[in-house]
Formats: C-alpha cells, sequence, structure tokens
C-alpha cells in the first residue's frame, strides 16, 4: 500500500508525534498521530500528518509543515511517483496567516491523496518554490501569487498570469476591496 | 528595394500567436520566439477572459454558484457540474438517490460525447479538412437537443441539484438515447473511414508531439492527454465515484505519446461512453429524482473537502473550505486543461510551428476553463 509507505516517510521527518491528551487510552494510535484530538481543540494546528477519511473528505493524507519543510516533503512525494494536481490559497485573516495547499495524487488504482498545507505570515508571506522540482507548479505557484500575494521564493518568472500584468492587487484575500 | 535584406542566422524574432487567432479555439496568446519556422521557445500568456469564479464562489450562497459551473467550459458543462455538486454533497452530508445518479452518469456521458465530436470536428478542421466538422456537428446536435429537452438550455446546464436533479427525464429522452447510441456508433465508424487512415492526416500527428509519461507527472496532464501517453488513469475507475463501479467500461490507453494518440484514445472514449450510456438505460431504476428532504439551506460543517471527476477534457477538481456557513470560505477549481496547457512551452521546443499547433489541438484546449 503506498499510503503506508508515504505515512513512514513522512514519519521520518516528522518524528515526534504531538503530546496528545487522549490517544494513549484509545488503541494504537500510530499512523493517526493526533486525529481526533487535534481536531477538537481550538488552537491552532500542529504541524504532523493526520490521516483523513477518504468519503468524507476527498483526500488521504494530510500534511502541515513549515515552509521550510516543504521541499522535504515535496521531494518524498515525487520519489513516490505522485503528480501534482493544484496548489492554491487560503487566507486565514483572523489568525493573520496564509496557506498555501498543495494537492497530490497518483496515476494508480492504489488510491492516495495527498494534501500538505504550509502557512505563512500575511505581513510578509514567502515560500520556497517547488517548480524546481515540479515544473509544472511554476502556473500555478503564479496564480497563487496572484490572488494571495504569496511570494514564492526562487520562483523563476513570478508575474502575473491570469491578472492583467500591472495587476497591485490580490482578490481572494478577505480584506480585499473591489 | 535597395538589394536583399541580410539575415544573420542566428537571428530570432518574435510570433504573436492570438490573443486572437483561429488555430487557439479563443482567447490564447502564445509568444513564440521563431527560427525560421523552428520554434526556439514559447510562453504562453494567459487571463483574457478571465472572471474570478472563485471569488464568485466564495461571495454567493452554495445554490448561487450552481450555474457558474457551467461557465468554465462550454463544451462538457456538466461533467463540471456534476464535480460541484458531488463536492457540495460530500461536504453537507447529502444522499442522492439512485435514480437521479443514474441519469446524471447518463447526461454527463452523453454531454462528453458531444465535447468530443466538437473536438473532433474542430481539430480535423485545424489541419485542414473542413468536411468531419459538418458530420460531427449534425451528430452533437442530436444530443444538444436531447440535453436541451430535459435541461432546459443546450450549452450552459444548470441541471444538477444538490441531492438530485432539477427535472425527471421523459419517455421521449429515453426513446431518443436509445435510437442515439446505434446512429452514433455508425457515425463513429464513418468518422473512423474518412479521417483515421487518411495519409495526409496520419502525416500531420504521427511521431509528432511527443508528450511522454514522466512529463505528464510533472505537470500533472490528466485525461486524454495522459492516457495517450500510455498512463491508465481515469478517475471514473482509479477514484470512482457517483454509480461508476457499476458499469462496465474499458478506458483506452496508448503509449505512442504522439498527436496521434491523443486522437484515438477520444475516439474510442465515446464509443466507452456509449456503453456507459447503454447500460445506463439499461438499469436505470425507478425512483424520486429528489431525497424527500433536501436541505434548503446548506451549510456544510467547518473542513476541508474535495471532490475529483472525469470530465471530458480529464480530471476536474474541487476544493471547498467551509467555516459552517452558507457561503464557502475558499471555493478552488482545479480545471485540467489548465495543467494540461502548462506544459505546452516546454513541449513545443524545436518543433515546427505548424506541428505545435496540431499539437495544441490534440489537447483539446478550451480557454474560459483555463482562465476560469
Amino acid at each position: 500500500m503506498i499510503k503506508d509507505t508515504v505515512k513512514q516517510a513522512l514519519r521520518d521527518l516528522f518524528p515526534e508525534p504531538e503530546p496528545v491528551v487522549e490517544a494513549p487510552a484509545v488503541e494504537a494510535a500510530e499512523g493517526e498521530e493526533e486525529k481526533k484530538p487535534a481536531k477538537k481543540k481550538e488552537g491552532p494546528r500542529v504541524n504532523g500528518v493526520i490521516e483523513r477519511n477518504h468519503a468524507e473528505h476527498g483526500y488521504d493524507i494530510d500534511v502541515q509543515c513549515d515552509p521550510g519543510e516543504l521541499l522535504a516533503v515535496v521531494m518524498i512525494l515525487d520519489k513516490a511517483g505522485f503528480f501534482l494536481e493544484s496548489i492554491t490559497g487560503v487566507d486565514w485573516i483572523k489568525e493573520n496567516q496564509l496557506e498555501s495547499v498543495y494537492d497530490f495524487s497518483r496515476y494508480d488504482f492504489d488510491t492516495c491523496r495527498v494534501v500538505i498545507r504550509t502557512r505563512t505570515s500575511r505581513s510578509e508571506p514567502k515560500i520556497p518554490t517547488i517548480s524546481k522540482i515540479y515544473p509544472g507548479a511554476g502556473w500555478h505557484e503564479r496564480e497563487t501569487h496572484d490572488f494571495f500575494g504569496i511570494k514564492f521564493d526562487g520562483h523563476p518568472h513570478l508575474v502575473p498570469l491570469l491578472l492583467p500584468e500591472d495587476a497591485d492587487f490580490h482578490p481572494l484575500l478577505k480584506d480585499f476591496k473591489p | 528595394m535597395s538589394g536583399p535584406i541580410h539575415i544573420r542566422p542566428d537571428e530570432t524574432f518574435t510570433l504573436n500567436v492570438g490573443p486572437q487567432h483561429p488555430a487557439t479555439h479563443g482567447v490564447l496568446r502564445v509568444k513564440m520566439e521563431m527560427d525560421g519556422e523552428y520554434i526556439v521557445k514559447a510562453e504562453t500568456v494567459l487571463g483574457y477572459i478571465h472572471r474570478m469564479h472563485e471569488l464568485m464562489g466564495e461571495n454567493r450562497t452554495y445554490p448561487q454558484v450552481l450555474p457558474n459551473l457551467s461557465r468554465l467550459d462550454y463544451l462538457g458543462a456538466l461533467g463540471y457540474t456534476h464535480g460541484h455538486v458531488l463536492a457540495v454533497e460530500r461536504a453537507a452530508g447529502i444522499e442522492v438517490p439512485e435514480r437521479a445518479e443514474y441519469i446524471r452518469a447518463i447526461t454527463v456521458e452523453l454531454n462528453r460525447i458531444a465535447s468530443h465530436l466538437f473536438w473532433f470536428g474542430a481539430f480535423v478542421m485545424d489541419l485542414g479538412g473542413f468536411t468531419p466538422l459538418m458530420y460531427a456537428i449534425e451528430d452533437r446536435e442530436y444530443i444538444l437537443d436531447m440535453l436541451e429537452a430535459v435541461t432546459g438550455s443546450r450549452l450552459t446546464y444548470c441541471y444538477y441539484r444538490f441531492g438530485g436533479l432539477y427535472n425527471d427525464v421523459d419517455d421521449d429522452f429515453i426513446a431518443a438515447a436509445k435510437a442515439f447510441i446505434p446512429r452514433m456508433r455508425k457515425s463513429l465508424k464513418k468518422y473512423d473511414a474518412l479521417v483515421t487512415g487518411n495519409i495526409i492526416f496520419r502525416k500531420r500527428l504521427e511521431d509528432i508531439g511527443p508528450i511522454s509519461a514522466e512529463m505528464c507527472r510533472k505537470y500533472g496532464a490528466t485525461g486524454p492527454v495522459a492516457r495517450g501517453a500510455g498512463i491508465d488513469f481515469d478517475v471514473r475507475k482509479n477514484e470512482p465515484y457517483s454509480v461508476y463501479p457499476e458499469f462496465d467500461f474499458d478506458v483506452p490507453v496508448y503509449h505512442e505519446c504522439d498527436s496521434l494518440a491523443r486522437y484515438k484514445v477520444r475516439m474510442d472514449e465515446m464509443e466507452q461512453s456509449l456503453r456507459i450510456v447503454e447500460q445506463g438505460l439499461e438499469k436505470l431504476p425507478d425512483g424520486p429524482i429528489m431525497p424527500k428532504k433536501a436541505p434548503k439551506l446548506i451549510k456544510p460543517p467547518a473542513g476541508d473537502y474535495y471532490q475529483a471527476v472525469e470530465t471530458a477534457r480529464g480530471s476536474f477538481g474541487i476544493r471547498i473550505v467551509s467555516d459552517g456557513t452558507k457561503n464557502a470560505y475558499r471555493f478552488k477549481l482545479r480545471s485540467p486543461t489548465y495543467s494540461n496547457m502548462s506544459l505546452f512551452d516546454e513541449a513545443c521546443e524545436g518543433m515546427m510551428i505548424m506541428d505545435a499547433l496540431a499539437m495544441m489541438g490534440s489537447l483539446d484546449l478550451v480557454i474560459p476553463e483555463i482562465d476560469r
């Protein structure tokens, strides 16, 4: 199962499972380090791997990491033969953060969808580019830059793609006023 | 004129293909650096009909966004609306009656055939053959008339509802669809005899426009482009949704990686869609088309939901980030041609311009769907 392989590889990257309070009582929380408890906690999500129910959410593995760890996670997926489905952003204005979301999937019957999330500050949003690993990310990152103003560090050609070439606004930010 | 014009052998010039160019089928612009007839470098320029459907998805309630989805891809709109209703049904946990799912599958497949037919005609026309377009449009017209009678519109359908359908199919539709299947099978044979073996057609496509499997993976290409590169990937099979597991159909895969392989995939896909329609009509159960308790106000619980469907052009994905209100917090549309087109810049390097345009045709572009 590719799901287990990927989970194992990711666990090497995030070695310490979060100190989950209720988890020890439940049966082996091995692959699901912080499944339910983290959801119930109202605080911000901590970095790590969560296994999701595909029928409920539409994807299997949900990874949150720091922008600095992003390339390492993407390289694991590249090695496992994933293709890049899309990149997008979410503006969490209440937490003063911008989130970049990466969708990966495989050309395989062993379905495994992986979502990577990484958050950056709203005032100076900066995330390393993955276009060196996946050239297809070039357009997706340009689009995310258009809509959210996230700067992708090292992107070879970060100019507006869908917006006009002189656009200096980011329409999907929650405080955007047309 | 005073003497011949001298051009340095290493001199290149810039050529603008589009934004108003018949070969691009819409307002797409490709800035090409040319060395004679050969492309040195290409840069695609997008955004001429960008409408920001994603922001509209955040500003409107879920039902209000329904008509937006069919404005993405005007040739195969039902596939996109299908993705949208499935995503919201997944997020809000709405059950769909079986009959509604079957009718969705039948209409989506008919729409897929219509989309492929139009692509077939336009593609051959790009290569200089005008007649097949007329045949293809005639068959497509039959489908559009059928769908119009049920859905109320010819191209920009708003037929599906969260939980079911707007309108049940009648006996006329079923009779028309049953009559259409043998007619279309005959037409497919005709197209094959008319076009596939044509020597000019083959010379323009065979071994030209290579898109390898690895390139597909790096750029995230899906649909017939990936299947023409030998990748056995179809969301209907790989990540089954709706009632597709009930149907017996094959996924055509060709390993040649050239423009002709992509042509063959689409032609074979029409036959497979016919098989699905045929089985769907046979199995179509009786019953309601909307659940008894369809929620009027849709407020999915807070969370992040993704749904992928196989449209005529490839894997279309919808991400809904809900904050528990009646509007989506984030509404992301992952359109297949966007990824399929993104590999064009790299793939066409070093090609002759006419071959590159033939390859562009084989990608099956619909520009409003790239620009969204």
